[in-house]
């Protein structure tokens, strides 16, 4: 059985690299690539940790709640990708770019 | 009595609804129906309660209570009233005089585009001034006094239109506030000592009370200071004169016959407390009577037909006070009774004349008035006569009595009560020849005679003023002649005693006094027969500048009060708290402006600074980092 670590560690990377790649770069679609990743990266801690707790409750429902949450979490990751990307589709319509800079029009 | 005594005080206020509400509506003959009609009505009332009341020796008060003002665990305040001898005879002058009065205002306000208005504040100034005298306690008698000090200030500021009117009136409740707040103090402080403001409660545990001398001292003088603000003494007399901006019916009714008498009504109420504190009756006695004296010079010396009259009232004020502060209080609610037969009298005499020149007030423009206007001619000699103490008329028994009673107690207030008199005589002369001897100086006007409804209130007052003293005969000249000694027995106790004086003592005063009165009255006929003054010289400049109090006045307190205004704006408004308040508005802006970089409009810096913050707040969370 695989330790328990290695999942965080995974995780972790997943995490940081999905975080890195929504900070530095400025195409949206990139950038909502990388938060799905950091929403994946969750799920799969979830899923670990869920099935850590299931094995030492054997027969029981220990550790269920976490795989439930996971799926909520796709769903709703889903619904934000289906608006997230219908935004996008609105921008690039607008500006016939995929570049975040043209946010920062909020500053004004 | 206990039937109909709460019609008394209800029939002007609801005179004060209707004439207030309809005053726009109501036609002039209506309200001039009613206003005078209330007070007709609650006069007849309060003959009643005069002839039913309880009077003499140990005589009980009457206490009819109606309802609780205010009823809480340890204080409880009834709209009660307290009808005893005192309260019935202030009640008639009220009533009565005030019915003569406002059928005297119905002929002198008939022009007036506020006829309506006037004669709701004037009901209204009756239904405070009964409230006063017919209290049972330290509470009702507040309340009246604060609604007379409003409807004062109301009706002298009443042509409001005049800034210099409205200033006056200003001025009248300043001052009285002044006094006020001694009255509320007092107030606080009797409660504090005797736990209730019923008079009757608190006179029955005062003799075996353990209140020390102090207490009564300091009650008394606060009531005092109360006293001077109402009734217009040092130091707070300055707002009387100005009063007479009003119309000359009100300083007839509220500034000569009732409401400046208010401050001695308040005195004989309480005079088992004001004889417990010999120090204050002493000081009463020396304000009064240095007032009285001051008051008589600045008339001596006043060309204004009113301001006369209006000093005149404040002098004879502080005679009464002398006379409350030797503890003869029988002669100077006496004094309260004749005087406002006569000054009410001479106040409708002076506003027919005014009424007569078309609104002069000057009487070096005056003079010769006697042959055009005949009937306030006659009535105003005998007003003269009286009040200056001429016998029989009514003046003369009430001043000699007071008179008499500071020859008793005081030399040297006896003295200056003396000069007081004769100044008397010799300002009014001097003020019924400039008006009525002589020829008519201003040839453009036309006077004429006033109507019947100014001059028959001015007949009325007449008869009552040259009666009025025999109610109060002194033993010199009848045994048991002194109706009124004993009829306020049951209030003030038995305070005279007996005159321990000789009989022919007493009528060597009496008539040096006279020869004195008499011979200030022929000097002023020579003086001012078709003559006024010339230009005032010396001490005489002193009186025509009314002493200088109003300037003096202006420096030591308004001017004073302004400069620490002014100082008070410019370093604690200005330099303090507006610095403050504007401080704390240029430190955020500040704040933002150094901050604001961090606002780039990038969104990956935002983020950056999101998880910053998140990882911050998880490591402060967890590892109580930071």
């Amino acid at each position: 059985m695989i330790p328990i670590s290695y999942y965080l560690y995974l995780s972790l990377a997943l995490f940081s690299i999905g975080m890195a790649g929504a900070i530095i770069r400025k195409n949206i679609v990139i950038m909502l690539m990388c938060v799905e990743l950091m929403l994946n990266s969750v799920n799969l801690l979830l899923v670990a940790f869920s099935k850590m707790h299931h094995a030492k409750g054997e027969g029981t429902l220990a550790g269920i709640d976490g795989q439930m949450l996971v799926l909520f979490i796709m769903v709703v990751a889903a619904a934000e990708v289906a608006v997230g990307l219908s935004i996008m589709i609105l921008f690039y319509r607008k500006t016939y770019k995929t570049d975040v800079e043209f946010l920062n029009r909020l500053k004004h | 009595m206990e039937n109909y005594i709460w019609l008394i005080p209800l029939l002007p206020f609801i005179g004060f609804i209707i004439n207030g509400l309809g005053r726009n509506a109501l036609p002039k003959s209506l309200i001039s129906l009613i206003g005078p009609g209330v007070v007709f009505i609650s006069f007849i009332l309060s003959v009643m309660v005069f002839a039913a009341v309880p009077s003499g020796a140990g005589a009980e008060p009457v206490i009819i209570k109606m309802f609780d003002i205010f009823n809480l665990e340890n204080i409880k305040i009834p709209f009660a009233f307290q009808i005893d001898a005192l309260t019935s005879l202030f009640m008639l002058i009220i009533t009565g005089v005030g019915f003569l009065i406002h059928v005297y205002a119905v002929g002198y306000m008939h022009d007036d585009k506020g006829f309506g208005k006037f004669f709701s504040y004037f009901n209204l100034f009756i239904f405070s001034m009964l409230i006063l005298v017919m209290g049972s306690n330290f509470m009702m008698m507040y309340i009246g006094w604060e609604g007379v000090g409003l409807c004062s200030y109301l009706l002298i500021g009443f042509w409001y239109q005049n800034k210099d009117y409205t200033i006056a009136a200003r001025k009248a409740f300043i001052m009285n506030r002044i006094g006020d707040i001694g009255f509320l103090i007092a107030m606080f402080w009797i409660f504090k000592e005797f736990g209730t403001l019923e008079y009757k409660e608190v006179f029955t545990a005062l003799p075996t009370s353990s209140i020390s001398k102090g207490a009564v001292t300091g009650i008394t003088l606060l009531l005092f200071l109360a006293a001077t603000g109402k009734s217009a003494q040092l130091p707070l007399f300055t707002w009387l004169p100005d009063a007479m901006a009003g119309p000359t019916p009100v300083s007839a009714l509220i500034h000569a016959a009732t409401m400046v008498t208010a401050g001695i009504f308040m005195l004989t109420r309480c005079n088992l407390l004001f004889d417990m504190a010999l120090t204050t009756r002493e000081l009463v006695a020396w304000v009064g009577i240095i007032t009285a004296l001051i008051t008589a010079t600045i008339a001596m010396r006043q060309n204004d037909i009113k301001k006369v009259l209006a000093y005149s009232t404040v002098s004879q004020l502080g005679l009464m006070f002398a006379a409350l502060g030797m503890g003869a209080y029988v002669a100077a609610v006496f004094h309260v009774l004749t005087h406002a037969f006569f000054k009410a009298l001479l106040f409708m005499g002076s506003g027919s004349v005014i009424h007569a020149m078309g609104g002069e007030q000057d009487m070096t423009k005056m003079g010769g008035l006697r042959k055009l206007m005949p009937k306030t001619n006659i009535t105003m000699l005998i007003a003269c006569l009286a009040i200056a103490g001429i016998p029989p008329l009514s003046g003369f028994f009430s001043k000699d009595e007071m008179l008499l009673s500071m020859f008793l107690g005081n030399k040297i207030i006896w003295v200056l009560g003396f000069i007081v008199s004769v100044l008397t005589a010799f300002y009014m002369f001097r003020w019924y020849f400039m008006t009525f001897y002589g020829e008519l100086r201003n040839k453009e006007v036309h006077p004429h005679e006033s109507p019947a409804t100014m001059t028959v209130p001015m007949m009325v007052l007449a008869v009552l003023s040259v009666i009025g003293g025999f109610i109060g005969i002194p033993a010199v000249f009848a045994a048991n002649g002194h109706k009124l000694n004993d009829f306020l027995a049951g209030v003030t106790g038995v305070h005279e005693g007996g005159h321990e004086i000789a009989a022919s003592t007493e009528i060597m005063l009496m008539a040096g006094l006279l020869i004195f009165v008499a011979g200030a009255i022929s000097l002023t006929y020579k003086k001012y027969n078709g003559k006024t003054d010339g230009k005032s010289e010396g001490i005489w400049r002193l009186f025509e500048n009314k002493w200088y109090v109003d300037e003096i006045y202006q420096a030591v307190f308004i001017n004073q009060t302004e400069n620490l205004g002014t100082m008070l704006k410019k370093y604690v408004e200005k330099a303090g708290i507006a610095k403050a308040l504007f401080g704390v508005g240029s430190l955020s802006v500040y704040i933002s402006k150094q901050t604001k970089s961090v606002q780039t409009g990038h969104i990956g810096t935002y983020l950056l600074l999101m998880v910053i913050g998140i990882v911050a707040g998880i490591g402060f969370f967890f590892f109580g980092m930071l």
